[in-house]
């Protein structure tokens, strides 16, 4: 069972995830043409591309300088609400912590809750707004839930949670973005925002899941 | 629609390319990021940097300039600048004084400008914000601060600028910017949708017979949709709902925007402001000065806005003011 997380790990994990976002592009922007406004897919492809071009070329012996790497190229180029608030989801946990080898589940937990709280102070976004909060705080109260677990039953709880979190974001009106405007009409469609979240969750689970048994 | 480009992934950049080098008497571009800097530098003066999405041009990049603002920062299409290329644009031109920020209120701009401006103050540089929601219908007026950005800017930008040109120091450049956008109200319809470039579908789908009032600038869904009507008609519901919101009273002295979306013509532009004229004077609401108009636009778009600003004798000295960009220019009102 993978125990801890190296900085090897997380950079291995971070650009896996980059790819999973990357070829899930048609998809995103497909639920985000529904009720946004379509760009969803392709602002979050061009941030993992930046992701990979900076993780790529860098060893790390720091697991929380390679979340706030990854953030910082995303919030640096993308543009739009999702490049501060998606960038702040790997940059916002890792910021201001003392170097770490390996991180441990409760660890990482940890950071995701940080990354949560910022966003949510950041966006002013709750749960039941239609945004990725409704996936990002279930996942990270699972992660809490499941802290004192292997890193992969972790994620998996998360995983799940997230899931769950976009279902529910089909029976809410939006309060953000340009489904906001649309009221009764968004009812029905699930919030790409939360959407991206959850494939970050699978993602991670994936990841581990393909490496449990042995640190890289 | 057909758009004429080359490939989707290079129109920001072809785009900023073209602008600079059409406008290189006045212009440059930020080394680094897509800013486009006013070559006259102006010391000793609060910078006015604005900025928000690509695509509805010439807002916001023709609004740099003389008596207007010193720099523009500029996002993909419809889509913010991101905090590096805002912090980057306005540290080219900060000068001291400080920097004031003028944008569209959106989420997205909201929440990359707020983090550019903590970039800054990181620094030790002042900074302060103003964020333009004219767009009436867009929320009730208890959400005052949920409203969007449209026409509307090009005011705020105009009295800011003056402002900034006049030495005023930050924090009264910040109040008097707030208080003409306090005195900013847009209400308008959409005819067409326009297309982004790289995407092969219109932006929204309307009937050829059909107009919806209040849509927003990318499309944003506005209040109603109903068939087309005579340019009086359409005029009086949009006067009548504008005049509501914006509380303006006989006596009142005001400046009258007209702007199309793109496609709609200065031929029917002049139709709409002959009525809205005669609907002012009959309101015995003094006209200080009128435009006719394609300022603020959504690639190829149909329709247009009506934008009211309520003078008062502090506005007024700045909006007389004279500015030059090569897309706004006034002179004094004598």
């Amino acid at each position: 069972m993978m125990e801890a997380m190296t900085a090897e790990n997380a950079k291995e994990m971070l650009l896996y995830v980059a790819d999973k976002i990357i070829g899930e592009k048609d998809y995103l922007t497909q639920i985000d043409s529904t009720i946004g406004d379509g760009d969803h897919g392709i602002g979050m492809s061009g941030g993992m591309k930046k992701v990979k071009e900076k993780l790529e070329n860098q060893d790390f012996d720091d697991v929380y300088a390679v979340f706030a790497a990854a953030g910082k190229s995303m919030l640096m180029s993308m543009g739009g609400a999702s490049g501060v608030i998606f960038g702040s989801l790997y940059l916002a946990g890792a910021k201001n912590m003392s170097m770490a080898a390996e991180i441990s589940a409760k660890e990482l937990a940890e950071m995701k809750r940080k990354s949560l709280e910022a966003i949510k102070e950041r966006g002013k976004a709750n749960v039941g707004d239609k945004t990725m909060v409704d996936a990002l705080e279930p996942a990270v109260i699972a992660m809490e839930e499941n802290s004192d677990k292997s890193l992969l039953e972790m994620l998996t709880a998360a995983e799940a949670a997230a899931q769950q979190g976009v279902e529910d974001t089909k029976q809410y009106v939006a309060k953000f973005g340009r489904a906001k405007s649309l009221f009764d009409r968004a009812i029905g469609h699930q919030d790409a925002g939360a959407t991206t979240v959850w494939l970050i969750f699978q993602g991670m689970r994936e990841y581990i899941e393909k490496h449990d048994g042995y640190k890289v | 629609m057909k758009k004429i480009m080359n490939s989707a992934e290079n129109v920001i950049d072809e785009l900023m390319e073209g602008f600079v080098l059409a406008h290189n008497k006045y212009y440059l571009k930020h080394n680094e990021v897509n800013g486009i800097i006013f070559k006259e530098k102006r010391a000793g003066k609060v910078a006015l940097v604005i900025g928000g999405g690509s695509g509805h041009e010439p807002l916001f990049s023709g609004f740099v300039g003389r008596g207007l603002a010193d720099a523009a920062a500029c996002g993909n299409v419809f889509a913010s600048p991101d905090p590096n290329t805002i912090y980057e644009t306005a540290k080219t031109v900060e000068s001291g004084e400080g920097v004031l920020f003028v944008y569209g209120c959106y989420a997205g701009d909201n929440l990359n400008f707020d983090m550019a401006e903590e970039f800054l103050v990181d620094e030790g540089i002042k900074t302060a914000h103003v964020r333009v929601w004219d767009d009436v219908v867009s929320a009730p007026k208890e959400r005052i601060e949920d409203r969007r950005g449209i026409a509307g800017d090009v005011f705020v930008i105009k009295v800011a600028g003056a402002a900034c040109d006049e030495g005023y120091p930050l924090e009264k450049v910040k109040r008097m910017t707030e208080k003409v956008r306090d005195n900013t109200f847009s209400i308008g319809i959409a005819t067409s949708s326009g297309q982004l470039p790289g995407v092969n579908k219109p932006i929204f789908e309307l009937e050829s017979d059909e107009i919806e009032y209040g849509m927003g600038l990318h499309g944003e869904p506005g209040i109603k949709r109903t068939k087309l009507a005579p340019a009086d008609q359409l005029v009086e519901i949009l006067y009548k709902n504008l005049m509501e919101e914006a509380e303006i009273m006989k006596g009142d002295e005001v400046c009258v925007l007209i702007n199309s979306l793109g496609a709609t013509s200065l031929l029917e532009l002049s139709i709409i402001y002959r009525k809205v004229h005669e609907l002012l004077s009959k309101d015995q609401i003094k006209i200080y000065d009128s435009d006719l108009n394609t300022y603020c636009t959504s690639q190829g778009m149909g329709g247009f806005s009506i934008t009211i600003l309520r003078l008062d004798e502090d506005i007024k000295k700045l909006y007389n003011k004279p500015c030059f960009s090569p897309y706004y220019a006034k002179e004094e009102v004598k």
